[in-house]
Order: C-alpha cells, then structure tokens, then sequence
C-alpha cells in the first residue's frame, strides 16, 4: 500500500511540475509572418538560465489579436496594424494595450519559376489580384490564363496586400484562397501560370520573386538590402501586442529580441532589423 | 433478501443508463439550439463593421444602398451615381484616414478632437462624396445625410453570390456558392465511394478466400483512423498535380480533387460496417437460397443485399456524413474560391473549410462569427435531410420486401 502511495506521488510530481511551469510560460500567439522568426527567438531566448520560457504559434494575426482580447495569450503577433473594431474592444475590456515593432517584412510577390515576366506595376499588380487582367499575355508573358493564390482573410498579410497594393479593393471572386504561407509556395511552385504573395522569409527556390513599381519606372527587386534601404516599397512593420499590465513578465522576452542578439536572428531570418 | 438486493441493484443500472441517455440527448440538442440561435443572430445585424456609418451630400437624391452596391462602388466597379440612382456624377471615395488629404494634422487636433467639425465640412463641400467614417466622428451638427443601417435579409444570405467577410464597408455574406460548393464537392465523393465500398463490402464478405479477408480486413481499419491533415497533405502534394497533368488544367485544386480525397477517406467506413453487416446474414437463409437452386450472385444480390440493407444504410449515413463533414483535407486541395461549380475541375469553397479558416478570427459575437453559425446550421440541415432520405429508402426496401 505504501510503496504504491510513493510511486503515485512520484509519477504526480513532474506533472505538477510541468502544470506549474505551463502556467508560468509566455505565450505568443498570433501571424504566420512572424511564426518562424519568433520560433528562432525563443529557442534562444529559452536556452538562457532563469528566465520564463516562450511558448509560440501561429494562426494569423486576426487569431492573435482576437486571442489577446480573449486574454488566452500574452502576446499577440501581428504583422498589420490593429484595426478600428479591436480597438473599440479592447477599450471595452478595459484592456490598455502597447504595440510593439520588432522587424519589418517585406511581401513579396512570387511566380512559377519558370513564367517568363520578371516585373510589374502596382497597377498591374491590382488588376490581375482583382480579376482584371486574366491572362499573362495582357502583361507580356504567355498566353496562359493568371492563377491568382491569397491567404484567407484572418491572414494579416492578406490585409496589408489588400489595403497597400490593391487600395482596399476586394480580391477576384476565382482568387484561390489558402490557409497557410507554406500551402501559397507548394501551389505556386506547381502551377506554371500562377502568382501569390509571401512574406520576403518564405521565398526558396522553388519560386520566382518578382520586381516591383510603384511608378512605373523604377522596378525593385525584393531583397534584404532593398527592404532594409526603403528602396523596396511594399514593407511593412511587424508588431507585438500585449496588455501593460503584463508588461513586467514580458520584459525580458520583448527587450531580448529588440536587443542586438534578437536583431541578428531577425537579419539572419531574412527579415529587416528595426535598428 | 438477496433477491431484493439483486432488484434493486438492477433498477439502480436501468436508472443510470436512463440517466446517461437523457444526458446525452439532452446535450445534443443544447447544442444544435445554441447553433441555431447563433445563426440567427446574424439577421439582426447589419453587414458594415460596427461603429461605422455610410454618409452621403445632402443634396444627393440617393436615399439608401443596397449591400452589393456598396461593395461594389468601393471596388470601383460603379463609378457614377447615375448607376445607382442618382445624378449623373462621379463617384468620390472617402475612409476617415483620407482626413489628412484635406486637413493639417494640428487642424485635427492631437485627440481628434475637430475631426467631426471637419468631417462635416468635407462631407458638405463635396457633393458626389461618399464617406465611410466612425460612428463617433459624427456628431449633431453633421452637415451630410447618413445612410441607413440595411440589415442583412435571408435571401441575401441564402442567394448572394459573393462571400467577402472582413471586407469593409460592406460585408458580402452570400451563401449560395458555399451551398453549392458543398452540395457539388459530397455528391461526386458520395457517387465515387458508395458503389466502390459496397463492392469491396460485398467482395471481402462472400467472395474473397478467407486469408484474403483476414489480411484486407484489418488493413482497412487501419486506413480509417489515419487524420484527415495527413489525407490533406497527401492530396496536395499526389493528387493536385496528377489532376493538374492529367487534364492539362491551369491549376490542380478543384472539386475533384475533394471529391477523391473525401471519397478515400469515406471508403473505410463505409466498407467496414457494410462488411460486418453483410456478414451477419444467417447462414440458413443462405444455404436455403442456394438449396432452391440460385447461384451465388443470385443469392448475394436477392437474399444477402435485402438482409443487411439496414446495416449497408447506416454504413451509407456514416460515410455520407464524413463525406460532407470532412475539414481539413478539403481545406487544403479545393482552392477555397467561392465561385458556382460548373464542372468538377474548377476549384470550390466548402462549408467545414470556411469555418475551420475564418472561426479563428472573426470577432465574437460579431456579424461574420454569426455568419459561420448561421453556415453551421445550414450544414447541419443538410445532413439532417440526407439522413432522413438515406432512412426513408432503406425503410422502403423493408417494407416492400415483406
């Protein structure tokens, strides 16, 4: 009777121990765009002695942001900035939150690798994403028919695209929406007349980036050095959210990745340091 | 004494297992009411994001706008108040940032606080104006008109074509395409796995050597409680690209595509139980069929079919119900564009995909939150009438056979 007593007692403990610590872990919720970067972040933040330790996922920034709200998470990632209606609600639940930039991100706009146009103008860009332009040959490709891939619409990437390339206007109704960033590479990467956007992070070589123009004269190619100079114009901040009554138990987490070490893991991600 | 206890020991289980049930029934229908009363919330709300209102010139005659031509008019697909009724002008777009375009920021004030003066102002001095501003910002001494709030009806709901959820400052919320997309995408899984898993059912019950079965058998099992990501995974990366060579498409995602992976994943349900039904037919009506003379096709198709047709139902109803149920597999190869289907190989959007992608983030209690329970509903209503029809004509069958 007694040695079973222990035993229970034992196989109890390290699951108290580990309620205990999951009740005591950061948790970062929120954009797709800042999954890996903060993934790589917290690897090494939680390697360090003594410190909270970092829980993250992904959902997209509408998920974060509605998560923070809820106050089922510690940080919300957002890679758009907080609209009127959370807001008006965070107001409602009394809840004073502070934005946060810890990278930039540049989008990029991507084709099959083997689509022979290398460059187009933001209004291009908007009529093929609205459905005007239907076939490569309208803007010197081939005469194929354009495969037009976006993110679903809690994505915080879909909300940047659409109010900074396409001036708010509404995706075509034949756009193929897909959940994630990494289902937009396979896609493309098998489909010749295809074209989507990504964050810069995501693009390999199984797809071809595109240069762009908003005034139809210079075209910029989307690289580090382009996104980091301003050169590249469709960049866009990425925020971190939390409550201020948090912020002591955040502080650590937020200032390591603002620090230079977090900085260089932004770099090396492919991301633009704020620094 | 020990006959009592033994009683009552009895009637004590027979009160738990009533217990249990009513809980059960209880539950279920708890949650098909808070599925409903959800859904229907959305009727009373109005599709712009709340806080904000549409404000029009005075002087333009226009006294109210549908939902579509909102949307339309600030996609700039309607460009003229003439096409909506009004005078023959261009139509003027304004959201609240566009402020700057027309005031400094210190004439705003640090804490907006002359924004509703000035708001005013714009909205009067520009007749062919449409401003989608807060709520807020308007206050008693507004100079323009504001359009009133159209709340969204049932058959703009059930017959809109366009699904567009967060897009402000009208929302499209129409179904029809949802309801087709999953009605197209089940009805082909369903065509596809029925006969393909009855046969099976039947092969591995009556024809095939018994170290066959035994080896298939458990095989199939198997199959079934593979998850649903991995069936989504395994259609993008295999079947999205054969369909894409196969039929020189464009694009691989299309209702084919769903359809097959639902049917895959249908198929071991659906022969599993067909197959223990089957299997129950007792030997005497077999062997008295075979008696008088029939072969052994004849027997399967008049003796064996009829007898389980009860069990191959409810193998009908299960599989149906994964069919039209099924998530995230069909989320990850049906393209998720909400278009009418005309063929099986262009790309659909279905119910379960749009709630598994757009629950996480719609607001709760919101318009688009309520939107999905409404879709909830409508997915549950669907199932319900298959099931009933399933029901009824495997109750035929009894019936006529007596």
């Amino acid at each position: 009777m007694k040695a079973v007593n222990i035993r229970l007692l034992l196989t109890a403990l390290p699951l108290f121990a580990a309620a205990a610590a999951l009740g005591n872990t950061i948790k970062v919720k929120g954009s797709d765009t800042t999954l890996p970067l903060t993934q790589m972040v917290a690897e090494a933040f939680n390697k360090q002695k003594g410190v909270t330790p970092v829980a993250v996922t992904g959902g997209g920034s509408g998920v974060g942001i509605s998560a923070l709200v809820e106050g089922t998470t510690d940080i919300a990632m957002s890679s758009r900035p907080l609209k009127f209606h959370e807001k008006v609600k965070f107001q409602a639940n009394k809840l004073v939150v502070k934005e946060v930039v810890i990278a930039k991100d540049a989008l990029s706009v991507i084709v099959h690798p083997s689509n022979k146009v290398g460059k187009l103008t933001r209004q291009q860009l908007e009529d093929i994403f609205t459905g005007k332009i239907t076939n490569w040959k309208e803007v010197g490709g081939a005469d194929a028919r354009i495969i037009v891939y976006t993110r679903e619409t809690s994505s915080g990437t879909y909300e940047f695209f659409k109010e900074h390339v396409m001036n708010k206007k509404n995706f075509a109704r034949t756009a193929l929406s897909m959940s994630a960033t990494g289902s937009i590479i396979q896609s493309i990467s098998q489909t010749k007349g295809a074209i989507g956007y990504v964050g810069l992070a995501y693009v390999n070589k199984h797809v071809k980036p595109l240069a762009v123009s908003y005034d139809s004269k210079n075209y910029v190619e989307p690289t580090l050095s382009n996104a980091q100079s301003g050169k590249y114009p469709i960049t866009r901040p990425l925020f971190y959210f939390f409550d201020t009554k948090n912020e002591a138990k955040l502080k650590p987490f937020i200032s390591y990745i603002l620090s230079a070490k977090g900085q260089a893991i932004v770099k090396k991600d492919g991301y633009i340091p704020v620094k | 004494m020990k006959n009592t206890f033994k009683r009552f020991i009895e009637r004590f289980v027979e009160g738990i297992l009533f217990l249990s049930g009513t809980i059960t029934t209880i539950t279920v229908l708890l949650i098909v009411v808070f599925l409903f009363r959800e859904g229907s919330g959305l009727f009373n709300n109005s599709t712009m994001e709340k806080g904000f209102v549409l404000a029009i010139n005075k002087s333009n005659p226009v006294s109210k706008l549908s939902s579509y031509e909102i949307k339309e008019i600030f996609d700039g697909k309607i460009t003229s108040w003439k096409q909506v009724g009004g005078k023959d002008q261009p139509i003027q777009l304004f959201h609240v940032e566009d402020i700057t375009n027309y005031y400094t920021e210190e004439q705003i004030g640090a804490n907006f606080e002359n924004l509703p003066k000035l708001l005013s102002n714009v909205v009067d001095s520009i007749p062919n104006i449409v401003a989608f501003v807060p709520e807020m910002y308007v206050d008693k001494s507004f100079k323009g008109r504001v359009l009133p709030e159209k709340k969204l009806t049932l058959k703009e709901f059930f017959f809109g074509r366009e699904w567009f959820p967060t897009s402000q400052p009208a929302a499209q919320f129409g179904a029809f395409s949802l309801i087709t997309g999953t009605l197209w995408v089940s009805l082909w899984a369903i065509l596809i796995s029925l006969p393909l898993g009855l046969s099976v059912a039947i092969y591995m019950a009556e024809i095939a050597n018994p170290k066959v079965r035994n080896f298939l058998k458990p095989v199939i099992e198997l199959l079934a409680g593979i998850p649903s990501v991995v069936y989504g995974f395994f259609g993008l990366i295999v079947i999205v690209p054969t369909i894409q060579r196969l039929f020189d498409l464009p694009v691989g995602e299309t209702a084919l595509a769903g359809s097959l992976i639902l049917a895959i994943m249908a198929l071991p349900t659906i022969i599993t139980i067909s197959e223990d039904a089957i299997r129950t037919t007792p030997r005497a009506m077999k062997e008295a069929s075979l008696a008088l003379g029939a072969t052994h096709w004849q027997t399967i198709y008049k003796v064996v079919l009829p007898y389980s047709s009860s069990g191959i139902a409810a193998a009908a109803i299960l599989g149906i119900g994964r069919a039209i149920g099924e998530t995230m597999a069909v989320l990850m190869v049906t393209g998720n564009a909400a278009i009418i289907p005309s063929s099986l190989l262009e790309p659909v959007r279905t119910i379960p995909a749009t709630i598994a992608a757009e629950m996480g983030e719609a607001p709760q209690g919101g318009v688009h939150f309520e939107a999905l329970f409404a879709l909830g509903a409508i997915l549950f209503i669907m199932t319900l009438i298959i099931n009933i029809v399933v029901d009824f004509i495997s109750n035929k069958k009894k019936i006529s056979k007596r």
